[in-house]
């Protein structure tokens, strides 16, 4: 898994397929056993329904999550060290501007923004994209809070101490989730986005 | 939890008790694990990620259960020793401070203070049975703190009792040692890491909020560390044991994490 095979014609290199697949198994069991957590003591006045939880009691679901944590960490600064390193970050995601956001959102909603070439991130996809990244990172530094909360002091401070950090883990979760369920919703759209995603073309 | 501890015989041969009830935890606690993992893997969604029941479930049980047995190594590693936990102003202490037990309120021990002796064994010099009074003359302090529950919640209390590294070196216990075990009096039991035993805010608690210790809280004495999450706080100790053998946990051996650190 090279970082710097950017093959010209593939729409995605193998890497970013790889990691992308990776993350969203990572994602997928961090959110269902967060859940089951969540309900242990939940923040809210709701619990999530039993059965879209993982684990079956908190010890597995704690266990689940503690172990999912390590995929989400180590894949995703596979993920990020690559598109760095490949410069792939700085041509696929910007530049990004408001008004370029605000006009591809626009056209999106009037159906008239192209998809044809998949290579290509619109405003809005480079938006999310990022957002999703940086949602990443938050769910990382919240979650070490969580965790490790005496042995992180300055990190604990700066989320303004552990109850408020697991409100900050839980609203980016939130957030994460809704980023996934556009983003899936946008898969069902354009299909050839999945193939491209699985096949790299 | 479905396992009920029975009431203390007066059988003379007190090791004798404590196997039996240990070979009747395992045996009621090898079901509850078996139904953990039932239930993780079906009700659990696991088929979603498989499609269908084609993972070995023993493996995966085993594989999660290996990679907490790093996450053990990493805490280990991360801990450092003179770091402390945040303490708070009591205008901040929570009220009333939340009861919490593997049983219910109703089921809390009562300790006897006339004949209560804290046995203290394995690798230590002086064995000898301690009094409350004999604890009660070292020297006390103070703290508030945060106890954060494995559930999520936390909550600030107050507790004051013997620094637990000064009572470790009075008893000469061999801090080079793994591990520090505790049996309690309501059948719980846990252990610790023997840097975090000697952390300054390692607590052999005697009292909670200026008081003597309530039995709700674990009379008549229990371990606070603020660098430990609360399922590994045991209360109503009754023995204290040094060791290079891994003693595990009530929580523990079900799938708790065992370092279990905040």
């Amino acid at each position: 898994m090279n970082c710097m095979d950017n093959n010209t014609d593939l729409i995605h290199p193998r890497w970013v397929r790889v990691t992308h697949w990776l993350n969203a198994v990572a994602v997928v069991i961090l959110v269902m056993s967060g859940w089951k957590i969540y309900d242990a003591s939940p923040l809210f006045s709701f619990r999530f329904p039993e059965s879209l939880t993982l684990g079956g009691w908190l010890g597995g679901a704690i266990q689940w999550h503690f172990a999912a944590m390590w995929l989400l960490f180590g894949n995703g600064l596979i993920y990020l060290s690559c598109n760095l390193i490949s410069g792939r970050f700085r041509k696929k995601f910007f530049p990004l501007s408001l008004g370029a956001l605000i006009a591809d959102a626009l056209a999106a909603i009037k159906g008239q923004l192209s998809h044809t070439d998949l290579r290509h991130y619109n405003a809005v996809q480079r938006s999310a994209y990022l957002f999703a990244m940086l949602d990443s990172v938050l769910l990382v530094l919240s979650g070490l809070v969580l965790w490790k909360s005496v042995q992180f002091p300055i990190l604990r401070e700066l989320l303004g101490g552990y109850e408020a950090a697991r409100r900050v883990h839980f609203l980016a979760m939130a957030a994460m989730v809704v980023f996934a369920g556009v983003h899936l919703l946008m898969v069902v759209l354009f299909p050839r986005t999945l193939v491209a995603m699985i096949r790299g073309r | 939890m479905i396992h009920k501890p029975s009431r203390r015989l007066a059988i003379n041969g007190d090791a004798l008790l404590n196997d039996a009830l240990k070979h009747m935890k395992h045996q009621i606690e090898q079901p509850l694990r078996r139904a953990f993992l039932q239930r993780s893997l079906t009700l659990g969604g696991l088929s979603l990620l498989s499609g269908c029941a084609i993972v070995d479930e023993s493996s995966i049980e085993n594989a999660l259960m290996k990679i907490s047995r790093f996450n053990d190594k990493v805490q280990g590693w991360l801990f450092d020793s003179k770091r402390l936990a945040p303490t708070y102003p009591e205008s901040m202490i929570t009220r009333p401070f939340p009861f919490n037990a593997y049983y219910e309120e109703d089921e809390i021990r009562e300790v006897e203070e006339e004949t209560y002796r804290l046995e203290v064994t394995g690798m230590v010099a002086d064995k000898h049975a301690w009094t409350l009074e004999e604890l009660r003359a070292m020297p006390q302090v103070d703290q508030v703190t945060r106890h954060i529950c494995v559930e999520g919640w936390s909550a600030i209390g107050k507790w004051g009792g013997v620094p637990f590294a000064s009572f470790l070196r009075k008893v000469g216990a061999d801090l080079s040692a793994k591990y520090v075990g505790f049996k309690c009096a309501d059948d719980y039991y846990t252990s610790i890491d023997m840097p975090t035993a000697l952390h300054p805010q390692t607590l052999l608690a005697l009292t909670y909020d200026g008081q003597r210790l309530p039995a709700r809280y674990g009379f008549p004495m229990k371990l606070r560390m603020p660098t430990k999450l609360g399922y590994k706080n045991p209360k109503h100790i009754q023995a204290i044991f040094v060791t290079n053998n891994y003693p595990g946990g009530y929580w523990e051996d079900q799938g708790y994490n065992w370092f279990g650190g905040s």
